[in-house]
């Protein structure tokens, strides 16, 4: 292992890291499209608006989407256990996800293909639900993350989930979900407002201005409940991060208000929360300004900071055990090994650009207002 | 104890999710790359009828692309779901090539899609035709990764487990990458994917001659579709060779139970074409042999013997047996890491754990299994014989028809006699359902022929699986299944609709309200019924 030149704690921090921005991307980037089908039976309401908000991200949400497909495998990739366990322990609720997301790369490519009024009214449904279900639901899941889930592992670390699906709708969580389903309803309609004119962009600058209200609202009261209303988890005994994997050679105490404990110990983590609220008055306030570039900016940044501000919280847990907190997963004790971790950070530093590059080259492509008439040009709009 | 039900329903789930899945991918493997070549011949001739196929296969490319999206995503995220300890077990070495899969391929094809189709004039010809190819190349790229995965499934080179952390973990990545399994699947695959795109465009081609219909653009289309088939078909022929020698080496059961051979056959082995099943230990009841050329196919020798059944199950026996050491050993060293000579042990008898691990099925306590959970552990190695048998068959006479019927179009082609026999044409048309029938039968060869191992000698199925309930699997297999049969159903509605419409002429038009303009994506007429549509 002495040919790897970056030692097992440096890759474990930047795949900690790396998932973040996995997360974020996919937040950021298919929240746009998230967003725009939670909206879309609300600002658009004749069958001709329909079709210019679902066209505002048809050529480009199926990239957007492989943020997701690519966090999924960077935590199977980097993170093995935690996949393990979260994807089998939320087992129902990934299942209510993925059903949802089924239904978006059918609805998109279908809708369009039959000229009849309820064949499409069926399909707008369906890609609300495929928008606004995961939104929620990954909301939720962060906030169980928070809450610790009831798992344990056995001496040959086979997870044991002891919770079942409505468990997970405890008042924090949906607190949680909301916040998401806030901050993305937010990113869809600055969207929208930027590529489109007149009634659906007036509608969508209305929407947009009221989840952001009502997200730097949730946001603060989640805040108060994370630090005055619920217990965060510490590991008591010495941890070694270059040692091999080993989840339950730790001891992990129950600290009130403990989620807070890391903006004690580095106060720049600060920066995170400050983030998310800046982000969303600008996001705000660009709305009413009618910014179109830098309103996404500020509704991306929003994302930003409220993701990081719940990683950073939990740091360095990953996923902890609320009934049995030893099986609690944190990155240093559920990586990957030393070469895999290297083997992949390559991949990432030579792929990662590549797909940026292109990514902001199609969308350079396809920039420019969606109308009515621009789609009657083009026979493959949906 | 491990709950077998619970077991059960997460393999049929996950049969269920992997075969819908394998209906679209092939399609978009065969398809993307014609559609490419249709392109080509337009930037480079600059007639419109290329254009124009380019855009009318693409419109079913793009039905059968979504169904591809919308299965794929479940089979990622199902591995976590269903087979967590399999992701615990052996994520440091397959969850890798399933995450350079997102980041090398499926990110070019996904992004590139969209441009190809919202980019027709936004880009310039060659512009349009290099995000063509690059969708195409993205395609492919996947399936390489995807099935580098699926190599290391059947053939776990390049990794060791580790007793420290209870896995597996990589010890050679370029061993992964290039694991022979691996390349020799991809390259069967792939071909099969094109000998799919091929007979799809070619069978919907000869039904437009058989209507008299849209005649330039179904000739030209099966004039490519001949030549790309041919050409994917012999690879697929030739490459499956590949597979079933190499095979040979490292999965010689699944080879005794394709052949239903249940003792060995002396060197050179005879192919078994037919036979009528009798119950193992035994032998079939009757069969028909070719000599020797099982022999050639599998060692391109005819002086190898291949083992059978009987004998590879007394060899799994023995291995059995040095797995329960190598269980005794990983139990003193998860007591005491420091104990160095139950790692000396644990060293010498590894590669046998997983062959100790079957016998978790009878007792937990592994290492005082009795000789006869030792046997019934050893015959649990051999997988279902007559699915195999039959597959196999199926999959290989379909493989060698599409050569001959390939052939026959290719030279009927180079003489211009497309449109001149009917009943050829009716063949033609009715070769449409072969491939998938090949294809889904290779899976099941594949798949089910490496049962009942989730990794091949490292890691059993009913081990690998989830503890979830009975339940949940019954709720999540019920709607996976019911969902993908409806949108399977509106998918062959839709796509019969697009064939039916045929190619559109005008690219850039405002939609026509003339003929086929329910096709067209085209807006609502203007009635009450939907100035306010569903809210």
């Amino acid at each position: 292992m002495s040919t790897i030149p970056l030692d097992y704690e440096t890759l474990r921090l930047i795949w900690w890291a790396l998932l973040g921005i996995l997360l974020i991307g996919f937040a950021v980037m298919g929240g746009r499209d998230l967003g725009v089908g939670t909206l879309l039976p609300f600002v658009a309401r004749t069958d001709a608006e329909r079709r210019v908000l679902i066209n505002v991200i048809g050529p480009t949400w199926e990239g957007n989407q492989v943020w997701l497909v690519l966090g999924g495998g960077a935590i199977f990739a980097a993170f093995p256990p935690l996949y393990a366990v979260s994807f089998s322990g939320f087992y129902l609720a990934m299942i209510v996800i993925l059903l949802a997301l089924i239904l978006r790369p059918v609805g998109f490519k279908f809708r369009g293909k039959v000229a009849d009024t309820r064949w499409r009214s069926a399909w707008d449904w369906a890609l609300f639900v495929g928008g606004f279900v995961p939104s929620l639901i990954m909301g939720v899941a962060v906030g169980n993350v928070l809450l610790g889930a009831p798992f344990y592992l056995d001496d040959t670390l086979r997870a044991f989930y002891t919770g079942n699906f409505f468990q997970l709708l405890m008042p924090f969580a949906l607190l949680a979900g909301l916040v998401s389903v806030g901050m993305i309803v937010l990113q869809g309609a600055v969207l929208i407002t930027g590529r489109t004119t007149g009634v659906l962009a007036d509608r969508a600058r209305t929407y947009g201005t009221w989840a952001g209200l009502a997200t730097i609202m949730l946001f603060a009261l989640g805040g108060v409940w994370v630090a005055f209303g619920m217990d965060g988890y510490a590991i008591t005994s010495i941890v070694d991060t270059n040692g091999a994997i080993n989840p339950l050679g730790k001891t992990v105490a129950l600290v009130p208000g403990g989620w807070m404990t890391n903006y004690g110990l580095y106060p720049w983590m600060i920066a995170a929360p400050v983030l998310g609220f800046v982000g969303l008055v600008a996001a705000v306030l660009g709305l009413q300004a009618r910014l179109r570039i830098p309103t996404l900016v500020a509704s991306s940044m929003a994302i930003f900071g409220i993701i990081s501000t719940a990683g950073l919280s939990l740091f360095p847990f990953l996923l902890p055990s609320s009934t049995v907190p030893e099986s609690g997963l944190t990155l240093w004790d559920a990586s990957s090994s030393h070469l895999t971790l290297f083997i992949m950070l390559l991949a990432t530093v030579i792929f990662l650009p590549i797909i940026l590059a292109y990514t902001a080259w199609v969308f350079r492509v396809m920039r420019g207002d969606v109308t009515t008439r621009s789609l009657e040009k083009n026979p493959n709009a949906y | 104890m491990i709950d077998m039900t619970v077991v059960e329903l997460s393999r049929w789930q996950f049969a269920a999710t992997a075969m819908y899945h394998f209906l679209f991918v092939p399609l978009t493997l065969g398809l993307s790359f014609m559609m490419a070549i249709m392109e080509s011949t337009y930037v480079m001739t600059g007639r419109e009828i290329w254009r124009k196929a380019t855009l009318f296969w693409g419109t079913l490319f793009g039905v059968n692309f979504a169904m591809g999206v919308a299965t794929g995503i479940v089979m990622e995220f199902q591995f976590g779901m269903n087979w967590s300890y399999y992701s615990h077990y052996v994520g440091d070495v397959f969850g890798a090539p399933l995450a350079i899969e997102g980041l090398m391929a499926f990110f070019l094809e996904a992004t590139f899609i969209g441009l190809f189709f919202f980019g027709w004039d936004r880009l310039s010809k060659v512009g349009h035709l290099t995000v063509t190819w690059l969708t195409a190349l993205g395609a492919n790229f996947s399936a390489l990764w995807i099935l580098i995965a699926n190599g290391w499934m059947q053939n776990p080179v390049g990794a060791k487990f580790n007793p420290d952390t209870m896995r597996m973990e990589v010890t050679d990545f370029i061993a992964v990458i290039f694991n022979q399994v691996a390349q020799a699947k991809f390259v069967h695959t792939v071909s099969a994917g094109y000998v799919c795109g091929a007979v799809f465009i070619f069978a919907i081609s000869a039904l437009f001659l058989l209507q008299g219909k849209h005649i330039e653009l179904a000739k030209r289309s099966m004039v490519v579709a001949a030549s790309f088939g041919l050409a994917s078909a012999l690879s697929v022929v030739v490459l499956g060779d590949e597979s079933g020698y190499v095979a040979t080496e490292h999965q010689q059961m699944k080879i005794a139970a394709m052949e239903a051979m249940y003792h060995t056959e002396p060197a050179p082995a005879a192919l078994t074409l037919f036979a009528i099943p009798s119950d193992l230990p035994g032998e079939p009841a009757f069969q028909v042999q070719l000599p020797w050329v099982l022999g050639l196919i599998t060692t391109r020798s005819i002086d190898r013997d291949l083992p059978g059944i009987t004998e590879l199950t007394e060899h799994a026996a023995i291995r059995v047996q040095s797995g329960i050491v190598a269980y005794k050993a990983l139990q003193e060293i998860r007591a005491d890491g420091t104990n160095t000579a139950a790692r000396a042990t644990f060293d010498e008898h590894w590669a046998d754990l997983g062959y100790g691990l079957l016998l978790k099925k009878y007792r937990e306590d592994v290492e005082n299994a009795t000789g006869e959970e030792i046997t019934m552990a050893a015959l649990d190695t051999v997988p279902d014989v007559w699915p195999l048998f039959w597959s196999f068959r199926v999959m290989v006479a379909i493989g060698f028809f599409f050569i001959a019927f390939f052939g026959v179009w290719f030279y009927r082609a180079s003489r211009g006699w497309l449109d001149t026999s009917r009943p050829m044409l009716w063949i033609a048309f009715a070769t449409l359902p072969l491939p998938w029938l090949a294809i889904e039968a290779g899976w099941l060869i594949a798949e089910y022929g490496r049962q009942p191992w989730a990794v091949e000698g490292v890691l059993p199925t009913f081990y690998a699986a989830s503890g979830l309930h009975f339940w949940d699997l019954v709720i999540s297999l019920t709607f996976y299944v019911a969902l993908y049969t409806v949108l399977l159903v509106i998918m062959v509605m839709l796509m019969l609709k697009i064939i039916k419409a045929g190619p559109q002429d005008k690219l850039f038009a405002a939609a026509d309200e003339g003929e086929d303009a329910d096709f067209v994506v085209a807006a609502l007429p203007a009635t009450p019924a939907n100035k306010e549509l569903g809210s």
